[in-house]
């Protein structure tokens, strides 16, 4: 396995993109990473395209042959990548394991989604529909919200977790999502303001809920010789990357109080990355939905299994606490146009790596130079962590 | 962002999926009976709900059916009260997944409950009931 840096990124603004069809959207986030990297489309050996809505959420059935076509990458090798909401982070991984393996020198990832060319419904409706549509959504119509609730429900028994303590993950990040200028949410919102909002699904409210987003997000990877050769120094490393899975039936989990893949996943990455928990400046977690990220806190060991709620409460996520996370405004206030997220993190964490955070309020304090990002597919039916550092 | 520009309808699609159920199609024969069934494994003893005609931990396709008695115990529960397009017209429903005294867990509906009785560690038990010409299950209270 060959080292592997990140050497362009670029992120679309986050949010209900009607002025936009799915190839202008990535358009706008590929030629930020190019500029960022110095190269062209002519450059690109491998591009994987990571979308989890094509023909389901919007009107391309292959978005790879679109995007490519759209952004002068034709003739690349190819692929697009389904994992979900964490279709993303399988295309970073694709584009990541052509450069490790010593396939090829460059390669890109773009992780991009439409989803608000359908009405809600129809778009709750979707989602609702992954996970195992003939045993789960045929008979009983769960929405995706509905699967983290079932979640949310148990783990409020089982550890005294409060609705307050999933209010704070949201009002957390949508702080941080009103410093971000690529946030689909720029507006604060108070503990007493979600636990008034509308009931989605039981215990989780309409802003527990990350909101149905458009979005797109670019990377370049490159290889030691291409680094030599386009004169980078000091870039962001690709640590390591772990990954795992879980069951398609939520009815044949261990517990609804945690993702069994999440754990797999970090443990997996901690070890090839070689770093801890404790080791990482600042983190991307997947918070879908609140209660997602206060078992992400637990799942990826910031904290022990049931302190997620204490976590929040005593602010150690904010910046300046034990370990920053979602200071982009996390999914829950940047949006979570699902195929772009994993790529989107990875985009925020090069920003922070590099000391280069727009607005400068967010600029996470470097000690170590390793961050952390967290995406997961369905409810953990998939999940990948990857570490980067400098 | 954009709203009020212009756009173009695509071509509307309806789509009907005609799934498969050969291999397991006495379970739904079964629920119109107003029994829940599950399988088990001939060759390693796994018992699967939902039902499957083959086993994926030991490759063995012999499998036996098993009534379940349906008792369980509630595991995690959401009221959902935003539905997507095809519940649109339904009332607001509560979704569970109990555990069954059997060991195996299931996902369904949970009836005739009044919500503010709702909590883990509810008994429920599985009935069978039919809608329309489709027989479905669903917990009811103990």
């Amino acid at each position: 396995m060959r080292k592997v840096a990140v050497i362009g990124v670029g992120c679309s603004k986050f949010g209900v993109r009607r002025d936009v069809n799915v190839a202008r959207l990535s358009f706008e986030a590929v030629k930020k990473a190019f500029e960022d990297a110095n190269i062209n489309g002519k450059n690109v050996e491998f591009l994987a395209v990571g979308s989890a809505g094509a023909g389901g959420l919007y009107e391309e059935v292959l978005p790879a042959v679109v995007v490519a076509e759209y952004c002068g990458m034709t003739g690349a090798g190819l692929t697009r990548c389904e994992a979900a909401c964490a279709s993303g982070s399988a295309a970073f991984f694709t584009a990541y394991m052509a450069v490790a393996n010593g396939l090829v020198d460059l390669a890109v990832a773009v992780g991009v989604e439409k989803m608000t060319e359908l009405e809600t419904p129809v778009v709750m409706e979707m989602l609702g529909r992954a996970g195992y549509y003939l045993w789960e959504f045929h008979g009983f119509g769960p929405t995706f919200p509905a699967y983290y609730a079932l979640y949310a429900s148990a783990h409020m028994e089982k550890f005294g977790t409060r609705e307050e303590d999933l209010a704070l993950v949201a009002v957390k990040n949508h702080k941080y999502g009103s410093l971000n200028p690529l946030a689909h949410f720029q507006n604060r919102v108070s503990v007493d303001e979600v636990l008034a909002s509308p009931v989605i699904a039981w215990p989780l409210k309409l802003y527990d809920c990350c909101p149905i987003s458009d979005g797109a997000a670019a990377v370049v990877l490159a290889s030691e010789d291409k680094l030599r050769e386009l004169k980078v120094e000091d870039p962001v490393w690709v640590r390591g990357v772990g990954f795992s899975s879980g069951t398609a039936n939520l009815s044949r989990r261990g517990d609804y109080v945690g993702l069994k893949a999440s754990v797999l996943a970090s443990r997996m990455a901690y070890r090839v990355a070689r770093v801890e928990p404790r080791d990482v400046d600042v983190a991307c977690v997947h918070d879908c939905f609140t209660i997602a990220e206060i078992m992400a806190y637990e799942d990826l060991g910031f904290c022990k299994k049931g302190e997620g709620g204490k976590l929040i409460r005593e602010g150690e996520t904010e910046i300046g606490g034990r370990i920053a996370v979602n200071v982009d405004g996390g999914l829950k206030a940047k949006g979570h146009p699902i195929g772009a997220t994993g790529c989107a993190m990875i985009y925020e964490l090069v920003k922070q790596l590099r000391g280069e955070a727009e607005k400068r309020e967010r600029q996470v304090p470097l000690k170590n130079y390793v961050g952390l990002a967290h995406n997961i597919g369905g409810v953990g039916h998939y999940c990948y962590v990857t570490v980067l550092g400098r | 962002m954009g709203i009020g520009l212009p756009f173009l309808n695509s071509k509307p699609l309806t789509l009907t999926f005609k799934i498969p159920i050969n291999g397991f199609s006495r379970f739904f024969e079964e629920l119109k009976n107003g029994r829940v069934m599950a399988t088990k494994c001939r060759g390693c003893g796994k018992l699967y709900f939902p039902p499957v005609a083959e086993c994926g931990e030991c490759f063995s396709s012999g499998m036996d059916w098993v009534e379940l008695d349906g008792e369980g115990e509630v595991e995690a529960f959401t009221h959902v009260v935003v539905r997507p397009e095809s519940f649109k017209r339904n009332p607001p429903y509560t979704l569970v997944v109990a555990r069954l005294k059997e060991g195996v867990k299931v996902f369904a509906k949970l009836s005739n409950v009044d919500l503010a009785e709702v909590r883990v560690g509810m008994k429920v038990k599985l009935k069978t009931k039919i809608v329309g010409d489709e027989a479905i299950y669903e917990f009811t209270p103990v």
